[in-house]
């Protein structure tokens, strides 16, 4: 058994809007991640997969506010902590982050060697610039980014280019956990694979342990992260290997996920896509009961009155819904989606 | 191939050139096609292919360069406001951002009493109209009594798409040139939108142009695929052909990029070397 | 559109310059009902009289105005200290100084102690060196108002009878007696006095908020208007007729508007220079930031989907412009209006201090207000009420009406919130 290098228990947080509401966007969500692994997070837009990204951090500003759980690092608890001191002791050194946007976060009047100076030095560190230097350019060319790009601005890089830098610069201090928030969906698909790379270099070569990617293109997430988890609502909906849950998810929702998968490959032009019917609920007011009832076709009345616990069930994959495993599979026309290519 | 079918839109030479001299860039160069009726065409192409460019100058909302576009077999002429109108009766677009798509300021009725009114239904009365708009609703299975006195910011992403396609019902075009119909909205409702199209297709026979990043979508929709790469078309052929047994070189690094899920990429082979 | 008038309402800035701006707006209305007059009346005969109430000397020695007499105690004290005044009692301090009195022991603000000390070292005999025989005779001189400052005497009034051609005793005044200040006929309030001409401060600047802001409303239109429909055009259609309005765009923004105003404004000469004329001349000058900015934002509305869809709905270019492109920019556009209202309001102040402004026997106007005050130098002499008042009104005007702007660009540029 690995060692566990992130544990969330129970975390939930909201955002309150300019007219004082509150919107629950991550509800009790609790789920770890070993070292060496990777897990990914997908969802629609609006499901509270970007907060829970940035609730992680533990570096909370209006109008994203905390409200309970933990939050634990390498045996560190750090949901608890001021700002100050998650900006100084957590971000970079346990925790980096990347957003879609990164590459525009560069300052296009500063050289790439000045933003790695800035982040040692903000952590504290002691090194000459020369020695930045050489640890950098080390960093950088064992992470198949030419050196040169050090001393290039920013304007100067392409797309790709600006993604790949930010990345080798936030995971400089080789921090233990790496979150990406759809960190190539605006690149096309050629920079895209050469990011993947990167993160996959990072997680091989053991400059992070462990890793989090969000992103709503799960096709992308199968190529990417060992696990996969989807989101609804702000809640965890199922959990499990990247196999089970392209090749065989549980939960109605994310069946109708992977039922709308689009690859171009043989075979996949006969399947029948599926459509998720309605719009995801208004989090001022989560419903009571499954969040998904009202959109579930194969929701009775008990769903929408009884709260849903996230139950395991056995090889580490687990699911948030009313009926057993065996009576879903049961309402399935097909018992499994099935991608083979016969 | 669909060669005894009719050609209903083609080009020889289009060519699109923006800005002079030293600043001057081919968006579009010199690209030759031909559209066949009843088909599903789709153009693949990453950012910055010109793909955007083309269908501009295919819906005559921007100019051509060089080269000649035939709407029909004939020559298309679009010098005067006048004909212009009677060319968007046969070609018409949906756009890749519904949220974009319209107007914030008018109620979306608007929207479908121009498709009425540019059908040259403007003296109908007001019961007729209504039932065309109705029936345009129902096609895209919405209600048109909630959507009636709405503004556009109180629909969702999915729901706006879906009114373009009722636009779409009520204009009958012959060719619809979709930009990314579906890249803004989420994957659950991608189904409804995609079938909603097909079924549009096959009630009023109309061809469709789509226009998209990505293989997937291209492979799963059409007939026909055309891959743009630099303001030309690399590679074209029936979908099977081009996604399956790539000849071009674009399209095999395309392919080879584009994440999949039953040869995922195996970075062990190249990263440790 | 209702939601965002709610967070109009709601935002500290724009309700603070809306109030401001409304209070000035309110007071050129109800200020003239209340206080009728001509605003550039010349009521007094001299130059600059400090702001205060004045009454009538004649109508309060008036034989039917009833006289009361009232013992107030510290009055005479009042009335001998009032007749010392600062000036002369320094005076008295110095020469006690050079008498050789130690300086620790003078204090002029201590009345009786001032007096003691003088009658006890006063000596009109006495030459002190350096001491001119005009300084000596003003000291004697004030030695003697100082003897009889204790004397209070009634003052009798007589009148003159033309017949007898003699004086005819009437009344005698007393130190204790008083009258009401209503029964006299004749009072003026002068809030701020008046200016070099003798008109009545605050009618005037009143008149001249009136007259600044009238100018402004005119420019500000004029500027936006044009402005308006040239950026409209020159981003919609583009092309060559883009090309020439930004030529003369660029011409306007290399030559600057106000050297541009100033010589516009000379050539139309005194007599042509209404409040009317001035503002369409500033109106014209200013219009090409707003088009250029207008434009710009043209530019990027007429590439987004909803345009092209209404082009593709057989819509005609005037009706995409006014449905599908000026809704958008209208927030825009009222925001550049407040800004052109002010900077017109600012650049009539400063061509009326060149005395390029509009005639000042017609109107009153704030920059013509500015410009007479320091003709007459008001600023030298003192007077302080002839210019400080018009300065703090425009700085409250420019202050109100940008704060209005940023208010409004809060609201529609949500990017800008906090």
């Amino acid at each position: 058994m690995n060692k566990t290098i992130l544990e969330v228990n129970g975390l939930s947080t909201k955002y309150i809007t300019r007219f004082r509401e509150d919107v629950y966007a991550v509800r009790n969500v609790s789920f770890k991640v070993e070292e060496g692994h990777s897990l990914g997070i997908a969802g629609e837009s609006g499901c509270g997969k970007s907060t829970l990204a940035l609730s992680l951090m533990g570096y909370y500003f209006a109008p994203l506010h905390y409200i309970s759980g933990d939050i634990i690092i390498n045996g560190k608890n750090i949901s608890g902590l001021k700002p100050d001191q998650v900006r100084k002791n957590v971000l970079g050194t346990e925790i980096a982050y990347i957003p879609q946007a990164a590459m525009n976060a560069l300052n296009p009047t500063r050289k790439v060697i000045r933003f790695i100076e800035d982040v040692m030095y903000a952590h504290g560190s002691k090194m000459s610039k020369k020695e930045i230097y050489d640890l950098a350019r080390e960093r950088f060319e064992i992470l198949n980014l030419p050196a040169d790009t050090l001393h290039k601005f920013s304007v100067e890089l392409s797309g790709g280019m600006k993604q790949r830098t930010v990345i080798a610069i936030s995971t400089i201090l080789s921090p233990k956990v790496l979150i990406a928030d759809e960190p190539s969906s605006a690149l096309d698909v050629s920079s895209q694979k050469m990011v993947i790379k990167m993160l996959h270099d990072l997680m091989d070569l053991g400059f992070i342990k462990a890793m989090l990617f969000i992103t709503h293109e799960l096709p992308l997430l199968y190529n990417v992260t060992d696990d996969i988890m989807v989101m609804y609502a702000g809640q965890i909906v199922e959990k499990g290997s990247k196999d089970q849950m392209i090749f065989d998810p549980i939960h109605p929702y994310s069946k109708g996920l992977m039922g709308s998968i689009l690859v171009p490959e043989d075979g996949t032009r006969n399947i029948k896509l599926t459509a998720i019917p309605g719009t995801p609920p208004n989090l001022k007011n989560p419903p009571t009961g499954c969040s998904f009832a009202e959109r579930c076709k194969y929701a009775t009345s008990r769903c929408k009155v009884y709260d849903v616990e996230y139950t395991e069930l056995e090889g580490g994959r687990g699911s948030r819904c009313l009926k057993p495993e065996h009576e879903l599979r049961g309402l399935y026309d097909d018992g499994k989606v099935d991608f083979s290519n016969e | 191939m669909s060669s005894k079918k009719e050609v209903c839109l083609s080009g020889t030479g289009v060519t699109k050139v923006f800005g002079f001299g030293s600043k001057k860039t081919v968006a579009v160069n010199n690209i030759d096609f031909q559209f066949h009726s009843g088909e599903l065409v789709s153009i693949v192409g990453e950012s910055g292919s010109g793909k955007t460019t083309l269908i501009k100058m295919l819906l005559g909302l921007t100019s051509v360069t060089n080269g000649d576009i035939f709407f029909m077999g004939e020559k298309r002429d679009i010098s005067s406001h006048r004909k212009k109108k009677e060319y968007w009766k046969g070609i018409q677009a949906i756009f890749q951002d519904p949220f974009s798509s319209y107007n914030i300021f008018s109620k979306i009725d608007s929207v479908l009493l121009d498709c009425i009114h540019m059908r040259g239904g403007r003296r109908l009365p007001r019961e007729k109209k209504l039932k065309m708009m109705r029936e345009a609703c129902s096609f895209v299975n919405l209600k048109f009594d909630e959507m009636t006195n709405k503004y556009p910011f109180e629909l969702s992403g999915g729901q706006m798409q879906r009114l373009m396609i009722a636009r779409i019902f009520l204009l009958k075009p012959k060719i619809l040139l979709a930009d990314e119909p579906t890249s803004m909205i989420d994957a659950c409702s991608r189904a409804t939108i995609l079938d909603m199209l097909l079924k549009l297709r096959d009630e009023i026979n109309m061809m469709i142009i789509f226009i998209t990043h990505d293989m997937g979508l291209a492979y799963y929709v059409s007939d026909t695929v055309y891959i743009m790469e630099k303001g030309k078309f690399v590679e074209h052929g029936n979908a099977d052909e081009v996604v399956l047994a790539p000849k071009a070189d674009y399209t095999k690094k395309l392919l080879s990029d584009v994440p999949k899920i039953h040869e995922p990429w195996d970075f062990r082979k190249s990263g440790k070397s | 559109m209702r939601n965002q008038f709610r967070q109009l309402i709601r935002s500290g800035k724009f309700m603070t310059g809306f109030i401001i701006f409304n209070a000035l707006v309110l007071l050129t209305i109800f200020y003239p009902i209340f206080n009728p007059g001509n605003p550039l009346a010349m009521i007094g005969f001299d130059s600059f009289i400090p702001p205060g109430t004045y009454f009538s000397l004649y109508d309060s020695v008036n034989p039917n105005i009833h006289v009361y007499t009232l013992r107030i105690p510290g009055a005479d004290e009042a009335r001998i200290q009032s007749l010392l005044p600062m000036d002369e009692r320094e005076a008295m301090g110095e020469w006690l100084i050079r008498e050789g009195v130690p300086k620790e022991q003078i204090n002029i603000e201590d009345f009786t102690g001032l007096l003691e000390l003088w009658f006890a070292h006063y000596n009109p005999d006495i030459r002190i060196d350096g001491m001119t025989i005009a300084d000596r005779r003003f000291y004697q001189r004030l030695n003697a108002k100082v003897e009889g400052i204790f004397d209070i005497v009634d003052i009798h009034l007589y009148t003159y009878n033309n017949e007898t051609e003699e004086y005819e005793f009437q009344a005698a005044i007393s130190s204790e007696d008083y009258i009401r200040l209503r029964d006299v006929v004749n009072i003026v309030r002068l809030p701020l006095g008046t200016d070099n001409f003798g008109m009545d401060m605050m009618r005037k600047l009143v008149s001249a908020i009136g007259t600044s802001l009238l100018i402004g409303l005119i420019a500000g239109s004029i500027a936006t208007v044009i402005g308006l429909i040239l950026g409209l055009v020159a981003g919609y259609v583009g092309g060559i007729i883009d090309e020439i309005i930004m030529f003369f765009s660029n011409l306007f923004t290399v030559i600057p508007g106000f050297v541009l105003l100033i010589l516009i404004s000379y050539s139309i000469g005194q007599a042509g220079r209404s409040v009317t004329v001035i503002g369409i001349v500033i109106g014209l000058t200013a219009w090409v930031w707003t088009t250029r900015s207008v434009r710009s934002q043209v530019l990027s509305l007429r590439h987004r989907d909803h345009v092209s869809l209404s082009k593709l709905s057989g819509h005609s270019m005037p009706r995409i412009i006014i449905k599908d492109i000026l809704p958008y920019i209208a927030s825009y556009v009222v925001m550049a209006f407040i800004l052109q209202i002010s900077t017109a309001i600012l650049a009539e102040a400063g061509l009326s201090m060149l005395g390029l402004g509009p005639r000042t026997t017609d109107v009153a106007t704030l920059g013509l207000m500015m410009n007479w005050a320091m003709v007459y130098s008001a600023h030298l002499t003192g007077a302080w009420w002839a210019y400080y008042p018009v300065l703090l009104v425009i700085a409250l005007i420019s202050f109100s009406l940008n704060l209005m702007n940023t208010g409004l660009d809060q609201v529609f540029n949500p990017q800008l919130r906090n």
